[in-house]
């Protein structure tokens, strides 16, 4: 377990190198001169010459990379250009809100889904089955926008129930803070989760060894809680760990419409006021956050499946 | 009779499919004797499997019982409820099924799975587990301790039929059910296999319905043995009668097909022509029919009874009238 956990992350590592690289290269593609944004159209030869300097930006392009990966493990993603404060504390600020949202989010639909799927795989073809995935997959069909609008229109407008805007204080603030935004993005996991259980399920129901353990009078709860569940719950947590991808980009439109600090804001603050070391840094800790998450998922099934762990 | 402990009385099973029913089990009759080993016999898709599914009532939705009872015990299975149903499976009866690979929980450590199917027990956890060890040990498996903790990709095929055999006679069963338990191994591992049935059979005198399409280890390991072709039983009786004496051409051919059989070098080996019928759409007359070389004008139009010719010695076949053959 230890050695494919080593391997695992060593992987990861390898593929943050890369990703990172290539999105280096990728934002000096990009036309016009970052030194000219910066100091806009106004700026003397002299300062512009001097901030190139400055940013290594007259140097051959390995040459900017290396120093970029020298700054980068001494933890230094650059400096805001605006306010000149380091990227990595404005950053790291941010970072906390945005993990708060995709976790509580993540919790809710995965418990939720796998609840639902799980079920409807038991009683399959039943009004429930049937019901249950008429409700997943109009959770799947609906937009995170537009559920976070609409949530946001009633729960908080309306019924008054839950706080509309921003990232409360203190544990309970956090919390009633988090609800809305968290049911928005989470909603339509929960019908992705609910058919993914449901299927896997069925397949792993056909299987031989549910056939054994029922020829064994074991209790048919057990049997599908046990015995099905933890096999049937194997893709989830790979599809879980891949999700968290996705749930960073639905996060952008829920810190927007409900006007939360995180990191999807802040990128999208950074890009519209071209701040490049702030979208720079915070693009590479959601890459970070999205390798280490996937790596997580699958040392989550490692662990769950003894086969899984073997294998390489 | 009292030592009748598993008695099938003309039962009739269909499946419900968009073709129309299919009958997949049409009157068998046969029962097997407490402590004896009765084999069951035919080619893929016979009814074995519906028949043990019937019996341990695990069946798939879209079965329907027609006909008849499984008594067990003197009971009718098929009237149970469902819980006392679930008491007796893996207590009364329990199953060894055909693929070792695909039995056990992959998830699962076997230790594990060998505890929770002593669910009934009331020992301690400690317990359970020294008992599983033992029952490992007790069909071969060196280190069975240590072994408890493994998962059965950690073992071979050969091992892990072994361990579901140990799973099945953990609760001393009076019924084990077979079903093809050597068919996924190699010729010498099915040896194995079968010398370690007999030999807990004896320890354990429990009754086996023992199913195969092997003849040689029908012929080595039953008292008794019924022949099924097509959802009906052609023929049941004495292991010796049957494989000296076959009163039905079905299980003549059977047997001159059986590999070990075969004494001369042959280019090609005996096969018996034909088709099973479309059991959605069953000719009238014998089963057998279109595929026997013996066939008469009243195989056509009459379903031959399963008749007594001598002492537990039944078959299916207008062969065995007088009257008819004339």
């Amino acid at each position: 377990m230890l050695l494919y956990a080593t391997r695992r992350f060593g992987l990861a590592l390898l593929i943050l190198i890369v990703a990172v690289t290539v999105m280096f290269l990728m934002i000096r593609a990009v036309p016009g001169d970052p030194v000219q944004i910066m100091l806009g159209p106004r700026a003397t030869p002299e300062l512009q010459a001097r901030l190139t300097a400055e940013l290594a930006l007259d140097q051959p392009i390995w040459k900017q990379l290396l120093i970029f990966y020298g700054n980068l493990m001494q933890g230094d993603l650059g400096i805001d250009v605006f306010s000149g404060r380091s990227v990595t504390a404005i950053v790291f600020e941010q970072l906390p809100h945005t993990l708060w949202l995709i976790l509580g989010s993540i919790a809710w639909s995965a418990t939720l889904g796998i609840a639902l799927g799980a079920y409807a795989a038991a009683h399959p073809n039943t009004l429930i089955d049937r019901i249950t995935a008429a409700i997943s997959v109009s959770f799947v069909a609906a937009p995170a926008f537009v559920v976070a609008l609409l949530s946001l229109l009633i729960f908080a407008v309306n019924l008054q129930w839950f706080p509309a805007i921003g990232a409360g204080e203190g544990f309970w603030g956090r919390l009633d803070h988090l609800v809305l935004p968290a049911f928005a993005i989470g909603l339509s996991w929960v019908g992705y989760i609910a058919r993914l259980v449901r299927a896997s399920m069925l397949e792993v129901m056909g299987e031989s060894h549910i056939r054994t353990a029922r020829a064994f009078g074991i209790h048919e709860r057990r049997v599908v809680m046990v015995y099905a569940l933890r096999i049937a719950i194997l893709p989830v947590v790979t599809v879980i760990g891949v999700g968290m991808g996705f749930l960073l980009s639905s996060a952008v439109f829920a810190e927007i419409v409900f006007a939360r600090p995180g990191l999807g804001k802040l990128v999208i603050d950074s890009i519209t006021t071209r701040n490049y070391p702030i979208v720079m840094g915070s693009v590479l800790i959601s890459t970070g956050l999205f390798v280490v998450s996937t790596a997580l998922a699958d040392l989550i099934n490692a662990w769950l499946d003894p086969r899984a762990r073997t294998a390489k | 009779m009292t030592d009748t402990l598993l008695e099938i009385d003309r039962l009739s099973v269909d499946y419900e499919t968009a073709r129309g029913d299919l009958k997949a089990l049409r009157d068998i009759s046969f029962d097997v004797r407490k402590g004896e080993i009765v084999g069951i016999v035919g080619e893929s898709g016979c009814g074995k499997s519906t028949l043990i599914s019937s019996i341990l009532r695990l069946t798939a939705p879209n079965t329907r019982f027609r006909q008849g009872e499984v008594r067990f015990k003197g009971q009718d299975l098929l009237q149970l409820p469902e819980r006392q149903m679930r008491n007796l499976r893996g207590a009364d009866i329990s199953i060894v099924f055909q693929d070792p690979m695909q039995t056990h929980n992959p998830v699962l450590s076997i230790g594990q799975q060998m505890v929770d199917i002593q669910h009934r027990s009331k020992a301690s956890k400690a317990e359970k587990r020294a008992r599983a060890a033992k029952m490992l040990g007790a069909v071969g498996i060196p280190d069975p301790e240590a072994r408890l903790a493994q998962f059965p990709h950690e073992f071979s095929g050969g091992m892990r039929q072994r361990i579901a055999i140990a799973m099945a006679l953990m609760s001393e069963p009076d019924l084990l059910i077979a079903d093809e338990p050597t068919t996924a191994l190699d010729a010498t591992l099915e040896v194995q296999i079968i010398e370690r049935l007999q030999e807990l059979q004896q320890e354990f005198n429990c009754a086996i319905l023992f199913i195969s399409h092997h003849l040689g280890v029908i012929a080595e390991l039953c008292d008794r043995v019924v022949v099924m072709y097509a959802g009906a039983v052609v023929e049941s009786g004495d292991v010796r009668e049957i494989f000296h004496d076959p009163k039905h051409p079905y299980t003549r051919r059977l047997i001159d097909c059986d590999p070990g059989h075969i004494k001369e070098r042959a280019r090609v080996l005996p096969t018996i022509p034909g088709e099973v019928p479309d059991l959605a759409n069953l000719p009238g007359g014998c089963i057998f029919r279109d595929r026997c070389d013996q066939a008469m004008p009243r195989c056509a139009s009459h379903v031959p009874p399963l008749i007594q010719l001598k002492d537990g010695h039944h078959a299916a076949c207008w062969l065995n009238h007088k009257e008819a053959a004339e």
